[in-house]
């Protein structure tokens, strides 16, 4: 599979993104210059990290002017598969490809932490190979976190499946010493109404090996693998290569 | 160019003496004109002069087979295999800090961050040593607040994580809050870029931040006591933008993959002067600019103004003749304009030019090499004797050894620092193998089967009392952490903070403390390559405790065999690596308890030292030990519980009794004694008897104590239990300690 990953300036989990990608899944993947007006022949296209022009305004809320944006509107129309993480989450909300907003922590403290973030649905390009109720050891790490819609758009989420991931305790219980963030709903991750883009505030790229203290994050990409098998033809995918660097400790 | 009239006032307001002063008449043949003064002004400033302290750092070891790069540059740099070097330097923000928190320390990231990329090496780790007042100050508080976003703010946003550090407090910082920050980054071993400028007629560039009228007489500064005149100070405090330095990182490790580029240096303290002259100097070459051609924030700035301003994220670079348009595209891609602002010339001259009118023309040489240089008198202060007096007796009989232990684990010292580098991105760039607080600073280097371990340390209360002593004990400390993340120390930076230089009794410590640093480094191997000095550290006359920092950075052969603190499975053997003393000066216990400063330093022998590193190395290297942690603040007692903490698990010990400890305190020295050169290291049982084998032929004392297991901190000393909680209420009191004194949710009684 080919992954593109636009880089914004001031994108900074671009690298890890793109490790994982190639480093981790032995798959195809290319950084993307925010300015460029094309992405290749991705099949898949990851927003990552970051701070993108510096969130001086709103996070996200320059970076969806970029050229790339364009085309990323295009191919998510055309149904294929966008993930957002973070700031990519952020640049998805401001585009108006997903719904709702991003308020600061209500602790108004950037958090960093490894939290549980549990698998809502399934039927998304990037949970397709997770177990129903998945809980993943994943981490955080942002200062605007709170997701924010109004009552009926939250309302509407939630009727659509459109909640993918939530805030959860160890134990898969949704209470508010889970949420680190004081979003509506302990809602970690979002898709639209087409399903095929999502956005979430954890880093799956950052839990893609034991080495960094958890491989939870490795079932968004393997479902992004799956997906790619049952929409086209098995062949024309590399065989996904253990990680070297995959250890126990 | 016409004179200025140079009276005293002005002199003065420069913090130029008489005597220099005449000096710079002397190097010019001539009376200089205020923008010459202000050059010089800042060049000769403690801050980039380190004109008190340069006859001592001379003594330190700077060489050695893996020393790709010693003091001199913008960092130093190691091989680390693999045809990589490891490039790290730190360095002190105190003073703005204490001015504005947030900014101050913001900027003091922005700056040792440029200082890495500099060099042509991604940055990869950011590490920082930090010192507060106490807590119970709601000024300190704000402070600490301050500094601890600005971190965050400034290090998340530009993606390099801040993957560990420490933090202590004492009265002596309430007014004077250290903020010292280290960075490493990773380039080829070949592929190392100076701060040079060379060749007559190559291109002299300016990117990054257009200058402003910020941060002018910053160095200066930072070379002062604070006094009641504080808040007009604050203007030379700068702002930073994370977001600026981002791109001009990317674009110059971009720049840097072509072969144009002759030198590079970023503007830190003393901006455009200190890089024009620095790298001219550096390269037996003159610089000329026109500061017309400076991309300038505000209208009507004279050439004094240009260049002295501190405006952060600027670059000064020296391009290859004929390359310039090749790297005006890289810079364009990244949207930052690279105006020519000069170019190289060949008579070793800072020729300055206004609209091609000269303003200010001083040879590069006497800026740098050739600055004044200080042999100050020292004087071994009257507090020493007095203080290393500790009469246990006359404490009284001791508290109860479990009140003492969960004080001990709720002092801000101690207690977890969850609260602060929760604030910091610590896992960007996915390599931190060890999260903040759970050893030492572990990150793997990608594409090689390596790991990098780092620490950065120091005690002060134990400078105080012996700085000789005291600064051998933190370049101990701070390599025996790498070691027991299994990391071979190869190289350091050290950030010495002092009082007044000009007081005999402060250079005295400066000049014991370097002595005792070069020492214990010698004897380590430990190369250090580069550092920084803040001097000045007073408010109001007072001092803060002589706090020189060091930073160590290690080498693991195997990345897969980090070695953690925290104990890992029920039944494994708990067992001491070295011995404790009756050494209770300048401890925790003296300090929490008695609120004191009070004692002899504990004795540390080098040798010893070197001897339990090694085998702390070795154990890691052929995955003998399951966790090992050093025993520093607090004891063996605080030791064990933190091996306990973040586990689940609990401990059973029976310690040995310690010899000569005056009766009613043979408890307390036993649990919480300070001696240097212990480890606790726990290993399946299975193993224990390789473990003493290796111990004895290393020539290292090996105790077995006890084992993991339960759920409580069980200690026994000769087997008469002394201290039996519950592991997770005291990991309650350890969790929550700092962040209490910051969540306003406590109850109000």
């Amino acid at each position: 599979m080919k992954f593109a990953i636009v880089v914004f300036p001031g994108s900074n989990c671009d690298h890890d993104t793109y490790h994982v990608a190639k480093e981790v899944l032995g798959q195809d993947a290319e950084l993307v210059w925010h300015k460029d007006r094309s992405l290749g022949r991705a099949d898949v296209v990851i927003l990552p990290g970051g701070f993108a022009h510096g969130d001086y305004l709103r996070t996200g809320a320059i970076a969806r002017f970029s050229p790339i944006m364009q085309e990323v509107s295009t191919f998510a129309a055309a149904g294929g598969p966008v993930l957002g993480i973070c700031n990519g989450f952020q640049v998805l909300l401001e585009a108006g490809l997903l719904p709702g907003a991003m308020l600061r922590n209500r602790s108004l403290k950037f958090r960093c932490e490894f939290l549980h973030a549990r698998v809502e649905q399934t039927d998304t390009p990037f949970t397709l190979a997770c177990r129903p109720g998945e809980i993943l050891r994943i981490p955080i790490a942002h200062g605007d976190g709170n997701y924010y819609a109004e009552p009926d758009v939250i309302a509407r989420l939630e009727r659509n499946r459109q909640v993918i991931f939530r805030y959860v305790s160890a134990d898969g219980e949704v209470t508010d010493d889970a949420n680190p963030n004081g979003s509506v709903n302990n809602i970690a991750g979002i898709c639209n109404e087409m399903r095929n883009v999502v956005g979430l505030m954890p880093h799956p790229e950052r839990a893609c090996e034991l080495a960094v203290g958890s491989a939870d994050g490795l079932s968004v990409f393997r479902s992004i693998l799956k997906w790619g098998r049952e929409s086209f033809n098995e062949d024309t995918f590399t065989t996904m290569t253990a990680s070297s660097t995959v250890f126990n400790k | 160019m016409t004179p200025d009239p140079i009276t005293d006032s002005v002199l003065q307001r420069h913090g130029v003496t008489r005597d220099e002063y005449a000096r710079i008449v002397t190097m010019l043949g001539r009376e200089p004109n205020l923008t010459e003064l202000g050059i010089f002004s800042v060049m000769w400033s403690e801050h980039c002069s380190y004109k008190s302290s340069r006859v001592h750092l001379k003594t330190l070891p700077t060489t050695g087979r893996r020393v790709l790069q010693g003091p001199g540059e913008n960092a130093g740099a190691v091989d680390i295999g693999d045809g990589l070097a490891a490039v790290f330097k730190i360095e002190s923000h105190n003073h703005p800090s204490f001015i504005e928190p947030y900014q101050g320390a913001a900027t003091g990231v922005g700056g040792i961050i440029r200082d890495i990329f500099t060099m042509g090496a991604r940055p990869i780790a950011l590490l920082n040593s930090l010192r507060f007042g106490p807590l119970d100050d709601p000024l300190v508080r704000r402070t600490m607040s301050g500094v601890v976003a600005g971190i965050g703010g400034y290090g998340n946003s530009i993606g390099i994580p801040t993957v560990g550090g420490e933090i202590g407090f004492d009265r002596s910082y309430s007014g004077n809050p250290l903020v010292n920050v280290f960075c490493l980054g990773i380039s080829r071993a070949d592929g190392i870029i100076k701060g040079t400028a060379s060749g007559v007629g190559n291109a002299v560039y300016y990117v990054g931040a257009k200058t402003g009228r910020d941060g002018i007489h910053g160095a200066t500064m930072a070379s002062a006591e604070f006094d009641d005149t504080l808040n007009e100070k604050r203007p030379a405090v700068q702002v930073g933008d994370p977001f600026m330095e981002k791109l001009l990182l990317e674009a110059c490790l971009e720049v840097m993959k072509t072969d144009a580029l002759v030198g590079i240096q970023d503007m830190g303290a003393a901006g455009l002067t200190c890089s024009t002259c620095e790298m001219g100097s550096r390269g037996g070459a003159g610089v000329e600019i026109d500061v017309a051609r400076v991309p300038q924030r505000e209208t009507g700035m004279t050439p004094y103004e240009i260049m002295l301003s501190e405006s952060q994220e600027r670059m000064l670079l020296v391009v290859k003749k004929g390359r310039e348009a090749e790297v005006e595209q890289i810079f364009d891609k990244w949207d930052l304009h690279a105006v020519q602002i000069g170019e190289v010339t060949s008579d070793g001259r800072l020729r300055v030019k206004d609209h091609g009118q000269v303003v200010a023309d001083i040879p590069n040489k006497s800026l740098t090499d050739e600055a004044p240089m200080y042999r100050r008198p020292i004087a071994k202060p009257s507090y020493i004797d007095a203080a290393q007096q500790l009469n246990l007796d006359a404490l009284g009989a001791p508290p109860a050894p479990r009140d003492v232990f969960r004080r001990l684990l709720a002092s801000p010292g101690i207690a977890s620092k969850r609260w602060v580098y929760r604030q910091y991105d610590h896992m960007v760039r996915t390599n931190t193998l060890l999260l903040p607080g759970m050893g030492a600073a572990a990150v793997r280097v990608k594409g090689t089967s390596r790991a990098l371990a780092m620490s950065v340390d120091c005690n002060g209360r134990f400078v105080y009392l012996d700085p000789f002593v005291g600064a051998q004990l933190a370049v101990a400390e701070a390599s025996r952490n790498v070691a027991c993340a299994g990391g071979l120390p190869i190289g350091a930076t050290n950030c010495l903070n002092f009082g007044n230089p000009e007081k005999p009794e402060i250079m005295w410590q400066f000049a014991r403390a370097v002595e005792g640093m070069g020492a214990a480094c010698r004897a380590l191997d430990i190369p250090i390559t580069g550092g920084n000095v803040s001097l000045y550290n007073e408010t109001d006359g007072s001092g803060v405790l002589p706090t020189p920092v060091i930073g160590v950075v290690g080498l693991v052969e195997n990345a897969e065999r980090i070695v953690g603190r925290t104990f890992r499975s029920e039944g494994d053997i708990v067992i001491l690596l070295g011995e404790t003393r009756n050494e209770l000066g300048g401890s925790e216990f003296v300090h929490v308890v008695h609120d004191q400063i009070r004692g002899v330093p504990p004795r540390l022998d080098l040798v010893r030292e070197a001897s339990l590193q090694r085998l702390l190395v070795d154990c890691a290297a052929t995955g003998l030990i399951r966790s090992a942690h050093d025993c520093a603040e607090g004891g063996i007692a605080v030791t064990l519980a933190e091996c306990c903490f973040d586990t689940k698990l609990g401990v059973s010990v029976d310690l040995a009794a310690v010899p000569d400890t005056p009766s009613p305190y043979g408890d307390t020295a036993a649990l919480f004694a300070e001696s240097a050169s212990r480890v606790v290291v726990s290993v399946a049982p299975a193993q224990v008897t390789a473990l003493l084998a290796m111990s004895a032929s290393a020539g290292v004392p090996a105790r077995q104590l006890g084992r993991v297991g339960g759920s409580r901190i069980q200690i026994a000393v000769k087997g008469r239990p002394v201290i039996d909680e519950g592991a997770a209420d005291m990991e309650r009191i350890w969790a929550t300690a700092i962040e209490s004194w910051f969540e306003q949710r406590r109850a109000i009684a």
